[in-house]
């Protein structure tokens, strides 16, 4: 298939950027959405012209590397997906495709369609852990029984990829399902009862700090989350977050 | 010229690990805070490494080429981690694991590494837990344990699909704790681009900052390399695009010995290539094969006609279908272990019957487990007589439970319902067992240079078992490294901070900038990923999966006349000083050039089979096991460990001979 592209490109942080258009010929069906970049990119640099940047690492849907806006929606129109494992059999041929980088302003750009996500590092930083050392004098394994239920929900919160897409996808760019999946983990889990309070007061501070937006329950997050994070996991943070300011 | 001295402690081998603890040197907790400890790579290995030298104490410089921690690859493992904790009651002990991994090796792996990572491997299972990594859990509450391929007894802990995401994310927490402390200094989107050495002893790196293209030095008393493998040297691989061999090969050819390159993972179950413009392979956990069944067509007009897509793999009737692995390997059938596994498809492949429009592709077919869970739960659920559609339909739900995620990635990649029609799959570079060669304290050659997980090379011999590179990514940098390092480093405690503005750091500052300033100006005609994939076809080609010494002299040829042609006819867009991606992939390809010369050697070198490494010209001749991979113990049973000499061609071999004392030397049987 042939497929006109329109692309951000923007030299570095402080530069202005525009959208650039660019014609890419024979497209097999079955490649992959960065295929088809990588070969828009052999075509510029075989011009002499700067390839686009873009980030991307496993391609298999598990880093969290890859972002992309493609035509208004986070990791492009199939759902339950990252970019890399976007086809291109979900477009037509001739077809213009728009591609943007993952706008919000806690996440600026750092050249074309890469951004900056070291925000999301901070909040974990924040309390995403459990303070335990490494020694491996720890209990046996076993010592702690937890309810399938709980440890299914907890696997469930912890499967976050930290992409952005929630933050991308959600109008007031909010980082509530990103922030939530870690707290909920743990609050689900015994290990993590101990610093439970700490913890939530300090991921939302430094959320806030952030500069990422509020959250208005409009579920844009969850419909675009590549892996399927639910909504269950705000409401979950919203109790802990309740009861932890109540203890002060 | 450095002796090979593996340093391996005497006595029992239960005892060794215990009592060499107990006699290491320790560094007094007010030292360790005068002590800079620098760790490149932060996937299992690194990440766990970095965080628990960050707890005892000393301050860590901790480097990562992606924007987190928590991209690394290791976070692509999907089947699981192996630990002796016999929960099961199966028999499973520290000597079962041990023996296993020996044997799943193909006796190329050094006893005494192998017996420690068995002994620590329960206590992994204990740290993550202690964590809070969700690992799966029956109704009590208590651990879930699956069973892998190549081993009786089930001991594989798993989170899911996503074991490999929940242990990294684990190491990448207790990371964090240690980045808020500000006990480790956290380099992202920074790549590691050479190693400096003062006084022989390695004393920091040269770095490049990969958004503003700064070139950094930075100094320690000591230098981790935990870069992981070099798969994409075939340029195609399950290896994420990023990964790449450059700090193992800056090491190895500023002192570091590089061994055993050409044992290489070929895992049979990826999904299979589809055409020119693909730019990496997925795979698909082993665990499919607990319950699919891998055939090709019997007849080749059959398999011609699949390939041409004028017949479907279901019209092909049962009596002929070739199910090869059950035929050639009557007591593991479809659980033999991955190199074998693969073997056995490509021979098949070559001979004609491959599926596929490639011809490249077996197929790994679910029928018979919808049957038979679906006759089970119709049992289950007091349905008489029930019809065959309602079975398969009963099994298909059963299967979706166990594989519903991996169904569902390959239906988006191939755009084909597995459960109605078989799945496609073909072997591809999955993991890499050879790597730098380190002593039992995980150094290398150079002193205070050390290196673990998938870099190195030393717990899975010549091939490795599945759920076992989490085992030693983490055992080696939770567990080994944070005990061995200190006696090392218990010299440097009135050393002092190690100053960059030294002659050593100039040097190498300058070679890497030289070279930079060459990719950037050179204005050649080819892009950097047209040289990978010539070198990726001669690698998959000639020093694949069977090897022999004609294609190998090929292959070595044909190398370097490829890195020669780079190295005229390269062109990278853009500049020095800014984000550039063509510039990153310039330099690793320019190593992965070099190296793949040095793999085809050792290859050509070892006139054997074993493991991953399979020669033509070594295989049984007659008897049960004829066309078998055919070991040569007396000539071979040694590591082969390459000294840089300038050239890869100029490399020197040095051998470390292995001794087995606890476990006695056999012949490999599946049958």
């Amino acid at each position: 298939m042939n497929l006109t592209l329109k692309i951000w490109r923007q030299k570095g942080p402080e530069v202005k950027g525009q959208m650039v258009e660019y014609n890419v010929r024979d497209i097999s069906e079955h490649m992959s959405f960065l295929e088809m970049m990588d070969v828009l990119n052999e075509q510029l640099v075989a011009k002499n012209e700067e390839p686009v940047a873009f980030d991307h690492d496993c391609r298999e849907g598990i880093c969290g590397m890859c972002s992309l806006h493609i035509n208004g929606e986070a990791h492009g129109p199939d759902r339950g997906i990252t970019t890399c494992q976007l086809h291109m059999r979900m477009f037509k041929d001739g077809e213009t495709i728009t591609i943007e980088p993952f706008r919000a302003n806690a996440f600026p750009v750092i050249k074309d369609l890469v951004v900056d996500r070291m925000a999301f590092e901070r909040i974990q930083q924040a309390g995403g852990f459990i303070s335990v050392n490494t020694s491996g004098n720890t209990q046996d394994a076993n010592a702690i029984p937890i309810s399938k239920h709980n440890a299914d929900l907890a696997m469930d919160a912890a499967a976050c990829i930290g992409c952005g897409a929630c933050v991308a996808s959600c109008k007031n760019s909010s980082a509530m399902l990103f922030v939530s999946a870690k707290v909920s983990q743990f609050a689900l889990l015994p290990q993590g009862q101990v610093e439970a309070t700490d913890r939530v007061l300090n991921m939302v501070k430094q959320m806030d700090e952030e500069g990422f937006g509020n959250c208005t329950n409009t579920g844009a997050c969850e419909v675009e989350c590549p892996k399927g994070i639910s909504l269950e996991n705000i409401a979950r943070m919203n109790r802990e977050y309740l009861s932890a300011s109540l203890k002060g | 010229m450095t002796k090979l001295d593996s340093k391996v402690p005497k006595g029992p081998i239960a005892d060794k690990w215990t009592t060499y603890k107990d006699k290491i040197d320790l560094v007094n907790p007010a030292n360790k805070r005068n002590i800079d400890v620098i760790v490149v790579g932060t996937g299992l290995a690194g990440g766990s490494a970095a965080a628990t030298l960050a707890e005892l104490g000393y301050n860590v410089k901790a480097f990562a080429y992606q924007d987190s921690p928590r991209r690394a690859h290791s976070i692509a493992a999907q089947g699981g981690i192996n630990a002796a904790k016999n929960y099961m009651g199966d028999g499973d002990s520290n000597y079962r694991l041990f023996y296993d991994t020996v044997k799943g090796g193909d006796y190329r792996s050094r006893e005494a590494n192998v017996y420690r990572l068995a002994e620590v491997s329960g206590n992994i299972i204990d740290q993550c837990v202690a964590q809070g990594v969700p690992f799966a859990r029956d109704y009590g509450g208590l651990l879930d344990n699956r069973s892998f391929g190549g081993v009786l007894v089930s001991r594989t802990f798993y989170a899911k699909g996503q074991t490999g995401q929940q242990l990294l994310l684990g190491a990448y927490s207790a990371m964090n704790r240690q980045i808020a402390r500000g006990k480790i200094e956290m380099y992202n989107r920074h790549e590691m681009l050479d190693v400096v050495k003062v006084d022989g002893k390695a004393r920091g790196i040269i770095a490049r900052d990969l958004i503003t293209g700064e070139i950094e030095r930075h100094s320690a008393h000591a230098v981790v390399i935990a870069t992981g493998g070099y798969g994409n040297v075939y340029f195609l691989s399950t290896n994420a695009m990023g990964s790449n061999a450059t700090a193992a090969w800056k090491i190895h050819k500023k002192g570091a010995y590089f061994a055993n390159p050409c044992y290489t993972q070929i895992h049979p179950t990826c999904i299979p290539r589809s055409g020119d413009y693909q730019s990496k392979l997925t795979l698909m956990s082993e665990s499919l094969r607990n319950d699919g069944r891998i055939w090709v067509p019997l007849h080749l007009e059959d398999a011609k006609a699949i390939q041409e897509g004028k017949l479907k793999p279901t019209q092909i009737p049962e009596e002929n279908r070739d199910y090869f692995l059950e035929r050639r390997y009557p007591a593991f059938g479809n659980l033999v272990p991955r190199d074998v596994a693969s073997r056995a498809a490509k021979e098949r492949c070559d001979a004609g019957y491959g599926v596929n429009a490639t011809g490249e592709a077996v197929y790994l077919d679910f029928a018979a487990a919808f049957e038979r869970y679906g006759t089970e739960q119709a049992k289950i659920k007091g349905i008489h007589n029930p019809s065959k559609e309602e079975i398969i339909k009963l099994g298909q739900a059963i299967i979706e439970e166990k594989y519903g995620n991996l169904f569902q990635m390959y239906e988006k990649i191939i755009a084909e319902n597995p459960y109605e029609t078989p799945m496609m799959i073909y072997p591809a570079t999955h993991y890499t067992m050879g790597g730098v060669w380190v002593d039992y304290n995980l150094m290398t050659t150079v002193p205070g240079l050390y290196c673990i997980g998938e870099a190195n090379f030393s717990d899975h011999g010549a091939n490795r078992l599945g759920a076992s590179a989490l085992m030693q990514g983490l055992a080696d940098g939770y567990f080994v490294l944070p005990y061995t390092i200190g006696d090392y480093l218990s010299d440097d405690i009135r050393t002092g901070a190690i100053p960059t503005d030294s002659p050593e750091f100039d040097e190498v500052e300058k070679e890497v900038k030289d070279r930079l300033d060459f990719f950037i100006n050179n204005e050649g005609t080819h892009s950097v990923d047209y040289f990978h994939k010539k070198l990726g076809k001669v690698m998959w080609d000639k020093v694949g999966m069977a090897r022999n010494e004609k294609h190998l002299k090929e292959a070595i040829t044909e190398i370097k006349e490829i890195r020669e042609d780079f190295w005229k006819n390269v062109k990278v867009p853009g500049g020095l000083n800014e984000f550039n991606q063509e510039l990153e992939k310039a330099g690793r390809v320019a190593d992965f050039l070099e190296l793949g010369e040095l793999f085809a050697m050792d290859a050509l070198n070892r006139n054997e089979s074993c493991g991953g490494h399979f020669r033509e010209e070594s295989a049984e001749t007659s008897g049960p096991q004829k066309g078998e991979a055919k070991r040569n113990d007396k000539d071979y049973a040694y590591v082969a460990a390459w000294e840089h000499k300038g050239e890869p061609a100029d490399a020197v071999l040095h051998k470390e001979e292995l001794e087995f004392k606890d476990i006695e030397l056999k012949t490999r049987s599946y049958k």
